[in-house]
């Protein structure tokens, strides 16, 4: 892999990765802080995002439970739209199956090979690469844009969750694996990593609509467990576990729940943090403040709160 | 495997044959059943699920919550030591009984993937607000729970907007035909 370094401004501008970016629903339409974060992530790490143009929904968690055919065609589309030679980076891992899982089953299907051709009108990319977030951990060299790493996140004791993520169906179950990238990432920019049993627990996803009390259950006792073990902030990469932590937790003072972008975004110096966490439920200001991880600018411009 | 005599061969030859699972594989080991985060919620353990089609049991096996409940985590699924892929096969039987007309054990499930579904077909995006408020229309209850729809909204998680595909002939064509 390609190193560049901070200094060499004309290295780091050829060595900029390109990829076409799926953000999914979740992170469109509720996770703003998610995606502003997640942008600001990318361009500081000299990655360029271009949103897949007119992506759709990939059907979720209700298209595969009721209706085979949009679930089958509306990942289809999504495939059809990305752009050829570039990866294609799906934001949210719940995407992420459904259109991995869809890619791999046509590109084994004759029969579904021709159907997704006779759909779209064109032939179907055999040598798309489609990647998580995670992957761009395994593209570039983080420390390289951080002077001092290890000084960033000062000891902040965070719990990293990972809810289903890394769960994979048997299909994709040969596909790399991706665990423990939360720990590495954040420990080598200075949080202390606190582990705790219910990291892969799956957080609910829907049944927080639909069952609200299983739901609400399941989200406190992976709360409680993760301040039982001394954390002081859970960390997600995923919006929906996010939004599930926060909205079904019944606990009282429950520690905040920060998204992976957010501490990236953080630790590489980003000073918007304004935007992001007005949309926290639990507000993580206190905590961050008394670390020392806000800057001036962020008191300064409070008022506009 | 499990010697099936012929009346009771036909659900599970039609979800072997829309999932293309071999459930006859399961051992029975529970491991899904053990790490399933839902459990509690279901009637049947997943894997007892799976024991119901192979004896044929289709009425209890269409009819039971697990279906429903289960929501697709893989968290069996990735477990499994025989790599069944357990969601998949509660995706058949889910279609299954949504085609024979079985009284559906989870209604607020089906009802909640229904309105999923129909703001996707209208935006070819899912849009959370309606979603939440066409759910709570057709349940006919819209004050249990008014608390965190109102935090939601004051914390901006509920865009009221709906943001949209524009080739809306493009999602026409998804949601027809089979
Ligand atoms: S984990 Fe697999 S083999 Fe074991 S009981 Fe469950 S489905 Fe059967
Ligand atoms: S996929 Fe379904 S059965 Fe399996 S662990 Fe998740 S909820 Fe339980």
């Amino acid at each position: 892999m390609k190193k560049f370094s901070k200094a060499n401004e004309n290295s780091r501008q050829s060595g900029r990765l390109t990829f076409s970016f799926f953000p999914g629903c979740s992170l469109k339409a509720s996770g703003h802080e998610n995606t502003m974060s997640l942008l600001k992530f990318c361009d500081s790490v000299n990655i360029e995002l271009k949103e897949l143009e007119d992506w759709n929904c990939c059907g979720s968690s209700s298209a595969h439970s009721v209706d085979q055919n949009v679930a089958k065609k509306l990942p289809m589309r999504n495939i059809s739209l990305a752009p050829k030679g570039i990866p294609l980076l799906i934001a949210c891992p719940s995407c992420l199956i459904r259109i991995k899982s869809m890619y791999l089953k046509i590109k084994k299907d004759k029969i579904l090979k021709q159907e997704y051709e006779n759909l779209w009108g064109l032939p179907f990319d055999e040598d798309l690469e489609i990647i998580p977030f995670f992957e761009i951990f395994n593209r570039i060299h983080l420390e390289d844009y951080i002077d001092h790493p290890k000084e960033k996140l000062k000891k902040l004791k965070v719990a990293p969750y990972y809810g289903c993520m890394l769960s994979m169906p048997p299909d994709l179950r040969f596909e790399k694996s991706y665990f423990g990238i939360m720990e590495q990432t954040l420990s080598k920019l200075g949080a202390d990593i606190i582990s705790f049993g219910y990291g892969a627990r799956c957080c609910g996803t829907y049944l927080s609509v639909a069952k609200p009390q299983i739901a609400q259950k399941v989200v406190n006792e992976i709360v409680l467990k993760a301040m039982e073990a001394g954390a002081e902030c859970l960390v997600t990469a995923c919006s929906m576990c996010h939004l599930n932590l926060e909205i079904r937790c019944s606990l009282e003072n429950p520690i905040p729940v920060l998204h992976f972008s957010e501490l990236l975004s953080m630790a590489l110096g980003a000073e918007d943090q304004k935007k992001w966490f007005p949309r926290h439920i639990v507000d993580p200001v206190p905590l961050l403040k008394k670390r020392g991880l806000l800057t001036q600018t962020f008191f300064a411009s409070n008022t506009k709160l | 495997m499990i010697n099936q005599d012929e009346g009771r061969q036909t659900l599970a030859d039609e979800i072997k044959a829309s999932s293309g699972i071999n459930f006859n594989a399961c051992l029975h080991c529970k491991t899904c059943a053990n790490g399933c985060p839902f459990l509690e919620g279901m009637d049947y353990a997943p894997n007892a699920v799976i024991r119901l089609i192979q004896f044929g049991m289709e009425e209890e096996a269409l009819k039971c919550s697990t279906i429903w409940v289960c929501v697709g985590c893989n968290t069996c699924s990735s477990c499994c030591p025989m790599a069944i892929d357990i969601p998949a096969v509660m995706d058949g039987l889910r279609h299954k009984a949504l085609e024979k007309g079985v009284k559906i054990a989870e209604p607020d499930v089906l009802n909640f993937h229904t309105e999923v579904l129909n703001t996707v077909k209208k935006y070819g995006r899912t849009h959370k607000l309606e979603i939440m408020m066409r759910y709570k229309l057709k349940k006919m209850d819209f004050f249990s729970d008014m608390g965190v729809g109102l935090k939601m909204l004051k914390k901006r998680k509920l865009d009221l907007t709906p943001s949209k595909v524009q080739d809306k002939k493009a999602i026409e064509k998804i949601f027809k035909g089979k």
